[in-house]
C-alpha cells in the first residue's frame, strides 16, 4: 500500500513539475531572448484558465475551451507586448518589475470586473475521466496522467521548434546577438511579439489544464508564478533544459516533502505535532533546496551564459 | 638579484579550446618597470586579470611579496598592495573625480564601515585625494563627475586612484590607450618617476613609451612568453623580430 | 538650500500639519490615514537604503516588514495571555522593547538571506529575494501557533512611556518621530564612508573591489541595515492596525514598497515619503470613487514607470545632485 501511495505522490509531483515547466518555459524564453523579467506571466495563466472555463461552459466542450485558452492567452500576450512590454526591453530590471507589477493589478482587477469574485469550475473532459490502476494496488487519475503527457509533448515540441525550425534559429540568434539578426534583416520586433505570445500561450495552456483540477479564480496565477521563478532560478535563467529539470525538481521535492516530512517527524514526536511542524517545514522545503543549489551554482544548474 | 615583488610561475588559463595563458612565468623586480608587449589577442589582458584577481587561473602560482595570492579575491589582493588600472576606464561614474580618489584613500585606511562622519567635510580623505589629483594634473577637474570627464582625464583619474592606494606594485593595462601624442609623452614622463615608488607591470601598445620606460620587457605571443630581456636584448632577439615586430623592424 | 531640500521640508511640514489639523477638528480617521503614510514611508526608507543607495533590487522586503509585525504581535500576545515566550522569558507590551526585538529579528533573518542572495546579481537577485520572502510567507500560513492564515490580533495597542498610544494623534506623533529619526540616519549613512562604498558598489562593483573594498560585505551590511529599518516599520504597522497577518509578508507588500520608492523618486532622501503620500492618497481617493481602484492604480503606476522616470521628486526638483 505504501508503494502505491509513494508512486501516486511521485506522479503528483511530476504533474506539478510539468505544469511548472509550461510556465517556466515561457518565462525563461522571454528572459533569454528579450532580457525581460515578466511578473505578469501569472496573469496569462489566469487568463487561459478563465477562457477555458467560460468557453467550456458555454459550448459544453472542454476541447474548445482548451483552444480558447491558447488563443486568449496568446492574444492578450501579443496585445500587452505591443502596448507595454516592448517599451521595457531597454529599461532596467526595476522598471520591468514595476511595470509588469502594474499589469498584474490591471489584469487581476480586470478579470474580477469581467467574471466576478466567485470562482468558476471546469469539469474534466469525459474522455479523460476515470482512473488507471497503479502497480502495488491503488489507482491514479487519468486526467493527471494526461497533463504529464501534454508536458512531455510540449517539451519535445519546444526542443524541435528551437533546434530545427527557422523561428527557432532566430530565437537562438536573438539570445546571442540582437544586432546581428537585426542586421540580417529579421524583423526583430515581430520576432519578440511572437516569442512573447508563444510564452503566453504556454502559460494559458497550463492555466486551462490546472483549471479542471482546482477552481478558476483571480489570483490563481500568483503562487504558480513564484514557483516558476524558483524553477528558472534553479535551472538557470534562459535555459529551456534548465526549466525542465528545475520544474521536475521543484514539483517532486515539494510534493514529496509534504507527503513524507510529517511521517518522518512522526517517528520522533507525537503525530499531531508532527503533522503541523511537518507541513510548515514542507512549505519551506523547495526554497531550502533552491538556496542549497545556489550556494554551489550561483547562476543555476544550466546557466545559459556567464 | 633581489627578491622579486611579484613572482609568477607556470600560469595557465584556457577558455574552452583557447589557451589564453599557456605556462607564463614572470618576475617583477623592485624599482623596475617591466613591460609586457605582444600582438592583439596574445593574452596580455587575461594575464593582468589573473594577477589582479578578476579571473582565476587554471593552474600555476602567483606570489606577491612572498605570499601565494592565488586564492585571494580582487579586493584582498588590492589590500595587499596591488593597484591596477583598467584597459577601459572603470570608475564610479556618478561620483566626482575627487570622490573617486577619496574612495581609494578610504580603502587604504581600511575604514569603510564608518557610518556617521560625513566624507564631504573629512579632511583626512579630501586632502590626500586632492594631492593625488594634483600630482596627475587633474585638480582643476576635481568636482566634475567621472562620467563627464574626457577620455584622457579618465585615464589620469585611474592613475590618481592607483597612487592613492600607496601600492607595493602597479599593474597598468594600456594606460596610454586612446591618448594623443602630447598626452602620451606627459604620461610617459610621469610613469618614469613612479618606478621608485613601486615597481610596475605595464601592458602597453605604444612602443615609444615602452622603449623609453621599460627596464625589462617580456613578449607574449599566443599565451606564451617567447622572450624576456632588456630593451636592447628584445630589439635584437630574432624570434621576437619574427613573431612580433615582423616587417616593422 | 537646494530646491529638493525645500520640497523635502515642505513635505515633512505638510505631513505633520495635516493630522494636527484633522485631530483639531475631530477627524481621527485622517490622523490614522496619515499614520499609515508615515509607517509605509518608514518601511520604504529602509528599502531605499538597499535599492536606492546600493542598487539592490530586493523584491522580498515584505519578509522583514512582516517579521517586524509578527515580533510585535507575538510579544504582545504573550504579554496579554501572561504566557512566557520560551525559557521563562515573558512577552512585553512596551513599544521600545518591541522595536528592539523587531529590529534584531529582521536583521538576523536578513543576514543569511542576504548572504545567499548577494552571491547572485541582476534578475537572479530579484527572484531569490522574492522566493525567500515567499518561504517565510508560507511558513507563517502553515504554522498554526500564531494564527496561521488568520493572523494575530493585538487587543490593546502596545504602550509607550508617557503617551496614550490608544489615541490616534499621540501614536501618529510617535511614528512621525521615528520616521524623522530614520530619515536623519539615512542622510548620515549616505554621506558617510560606508555610504560612499555602498553607492560605489551600485555604480561599479569592480572598481570598488579594485581599490580593496569587498563589495559583497558592503552590500550585505547595507542589506541588513535596510531590513532592520523595514522591520521596525513592520512593528509600527502591526500596532497601527492592531493586527498582523500573512498579508504583511506577501509579495504584493514587497511590490508596494518598491512602488512607493519609484513613485517618490529612487535614491532620494524623501522619495519614500513622497511616494507613500501619493500612494495612500491614490488608494484613498480611488477607493472612494470605485470598487475597482486597483485597476486604475495599475494604470497610473504603469504610466509613471513608462513616462515619468525619476518619480515625483524627480519631476519637481530635476536631476539629483552629485558630489
Amino acid at each position: 500500500m505504501f508503494t502505491a501511495l509513494l508512486i501516486e505522490q511521485l506522479l503528483n509531483g511530476l504533474q506539478l513539475g510539468v505544469m511548472l515547466f509550461l510556465m517556466a518555459a515561457g518565462l525563461t524564453l522571454i528572459f533569454g531572448v528579450m532580457g525581460l523579467i515578466n511578473l505578469a506571466h501569472g496573469s496569462l495563466y489566469m487568463i487561459g484558465a478563465f477562457a477555458c472555463a467560460v468557453v467550456a461552459s458555454a459550448t459544453g466542450s472542454f476541447w474548445l475551451g482548451l483552444i480558447a485558452s491558447l488563443v486568449a492567452a496568446a492574444g492578450v500576450g501579443a496585445l500587452i507586448e505591443v502596448a507595454v512590454i516592448r517599451r521595457l526591453y531597454d529599461r532596467d530590471h526595476l522598471d520591468q518589475v514595476l511595470a509588469t507589477f502594474a499589469l498584474i493589478l490591471i489584469l487581476s482587477e480586470g478579470a474580477r470586473w469581467l467574471f466576478g469574485s466567485f470562482p468558476l469550475y471546469l469539469d474534466i473532459p469525459k474522455l479523460l475521466q476515470g482512473a488507471v490502476p497503479l502497480p502495488g494496488g491503488g489507482q491514479y487519475q487519468l486526467y493527471r496522467l494526461a497533463i504529464i503527457a501534454v508536458g512531455i509533448v510540449v517539451a519535445v515540441g519546444l526542443y524541435l521548434l528551437i533546434a530545427r525550425t527557422r523561428l527557432g534559429m532566430r530565437i537562438r540568434a536573438g539570445e546571442s546577438d540582437r544586432e546581428m539578426i537585426a542586421a540580417l534583416g529579421v524583423d526583430i520586433s515581430t520576432l519578440y511579439t511572437v516569442v512573447f505570445a508563444l510564452g503566453a500561450a504556454l502559460a494559458g495552456l497550463a492555466g486551462a489544464l490546472v483549471g479542471a483540477l482546482q477552481s478558476v479564480q483571480v489570483g490563481m496565477g500568483e503562487p504558480v508564478l513564484i514557483l516558476a521563478f524558483v524553477v528558472i532560478v534553479i535551472g538557470g535563467i534562459g535555459s529551456i533544459k534548465g526549466a525542465l529539470v528545475g520544474a521536475v525538481i521543484v514539483g517532486v521535492v515539494d510534493t514529496m516533502g509534504r507527503f513524507l516530512l510529517p511521517s518522518l517527524l512522526a517517528l520522533t514526536m507525537p503525530a499531531a505535532q508532527a503533522t503541523t511542524i511537518g507541513a510548515a517545514l514542507a512549505s519551506m522545503l523547495i526554497y531550502v533546496v533552491m538556496a542549497l543549489i545556489l550556494a554551489f551554482r550561483p547562476s543555476g544548474l544550466f546557466a545559459a551564459q556567464s | 638579484m633581489s627578491e622579486p615583488i611579484l613572482e609568477i610561475r607556470d600560469l595557465k588559463k584556457s577558455f574552452n579550446a583557447l589557451k589564453a595563458t599557456d605556462g607564463v612565468s614572470l618576475d617583477l623586480q623592485p624599482g623596475q618597470i617591466h613591460a609586457l608587449i605582444g600582438p592583439n589577442g596574445a593574452g596580455k589582458s587575461t594575464l593582468i586579470h589573473q594577477i589582479a584577481g578578476s579571473l582565476k587561473a587554471d593552474s600555476g602560482t602567483i606570489r606577491f611579496l612572498g605570499q601565494d595570492i592565488g586564492s585571494l579575491d580582487m579586493a584582498a589582493r588590492a589590500r595587499l598592495g596591488l593597484a591596477r588600472s583598467f584597459q577601459i576606464s572603470s570608475l564610479a561614474q556618478e561620483f566626482s573625480a575627487l570622490r573617486n580618489v577619496m574612495l581609494a584613500v578610504q580603502a587604504k585606511a581600511g575604514s569603510s564601515f564608518r557610518f556617521f562622519r560625513q566624507v564631504t567635510s573629512d579632511r583626512r580623505l579630501i586632502d590626500p585625494a586632492m594631492a593625488m589629483l594634483e600630482r596627475v594634473g587633474l585638480a582643476h577637474r576635481a568636482h566634475v563627475p567621472a562620467a563627464e570627464l574626457s577620455h584622457g582625464e579618465r585615464r589620469q583619474l585611474e592613475i590618481a586612484i592607483a597612487l592613492a592606494l600607496q601600492p607595493k606594485a602597479f599593474l597598468f593595462d594600456e594606460p596610454m590607450a586612446g591618448m594623443g601624442p602630447e598626452g602620451s609623452k606627459q604620461l610617459t614622463t610621469f610613469l618614469d618617476g613612479l618606478r621608485h615608488e613601486a615597481p610596475m607591470l605595464l601592458v602597453e601598445h605604444d612602443m615609444d613609451a615602452v622603449f623609453a620606460l621599460a627596464d625589462r620587457i617580456s613578449v607574449l605571443v599566443y599565451g606564451r612568453i617567447i622572450a624576456t630581456g632588456t630593451v636592447d636584448e628584445i630589439r635584437r632577439d630574432p624570434e621576437v623580430r619574427r613573431a612580433y615586430l615582423g616587417e616593422a623592424a | 538650500m537646494t530646491r529638493e531640500t525645500a520640497i523635502n521640508l515642505l513635505l515633512a511640514a505638510l505631513l505633520l500639519a495635516l493630522p494636527l489639523i484633522a485631530a483639531g477638528i475631530g477627524e481621527p480617521f485622517y490622523v490614522t490615514l496619515a499614520t499609515r503614510v508615515v509607517v509605509l514611508a518608514l518601511a520604504a526608507v529602509g528599502l531605499n537604503l538597499a535599492l536606492g543607495l546600493g542598487g539592490l533590487l530586493s523584491f522580498g522586503h515584505a519578509a522583514f516588514f512582516g517579521l517586524g509585525g509578527y515580533a510585535a504581535g507575538i510579544l504582545a500576545t504573550h504579554a496579554f495571555n501572561a504566557e512566557p515566550l520560551f525559557a521563562g522569558i515573558p512577552g512585553t507590551t512596551s513599544m521600545p522593547l518591541i522595536w528592539l526585538v523587531a529590529i534584531a529579528v529582521a536583521g538576523l533573518v536578513a543576514l543569511p538571506i542576504g548572504a545567499i542572495s548577494l552571491r547572485t546579481t541582476g534578475v537572479y537577485f530579484i527572484m531569490i529575494t522574492l522566493a525567500f520572502a515567499q518561504m517565510i510567507y508560507y511558513f507563517a500560513i502553515s504554522w498554526p501557533a500564531y494564527g496561521g492564515e488568520d493572523g494575530l490580533s493585538i487587543y490593546v495597542r502596545n504602550s509607550f512611556p508617557g503617551l496614550n498610544t490608544a489615541q490616534p494623534l499621540p501614536y501618529f506623533l510617535i511614528c512621525f518621530a521615528v520616521l524623522i529619526a530614520a530619515l536623519l540616519l539615512f542622510r548620515l549613512i549616505e554621506g558617510s564612508r560606508f555610504g560612499s562604498a555602498v553607492q560605489a558598489a551600485r555604480q561599479n562593483g569592480v572598481r570598488l573591489a579594485a581599490v580593496g573594498i569587498p563589495p559583497f560585505r558592503i552590500r550585505l551590511v547595507a542589506f541588513v541595515l535596510s531590513a532592520m529599518i523595514t522591520g521596525l516599520a513592520g512593528a509600527l504597522y502591526a500596532d497601527l492596525n492592531r493586527f498582523v497577518g500573512p498579508s504583511m509578508l506577501s509579495w504584493h507588500m514587497s511590490g508596494e514598497l518598491m512602488v512607493l520608492i519609484i513613485l517618490g523618486g529612487k535614491g532620494r532622501l524623501f522619495g519614500p515619503v513622497a511616494g507613500a503620500m501619493i500612494f495612500v492618497c491614490l488608494e484613498y481617493v480611488l477607493g472612494g470613487i470605485t470598487e475597482r481602484w486597483q485597476f486604475f492604480l495599475g494604470l497610473i503606476l504603469l504610466g509613471i514607470v513608462l513616462f515619468a522616470r525619476g518619480g515625483f521628486l524627480g519631476l519637481l526638483s530635476g536631476k539629483p545632485r552629485h558630489v
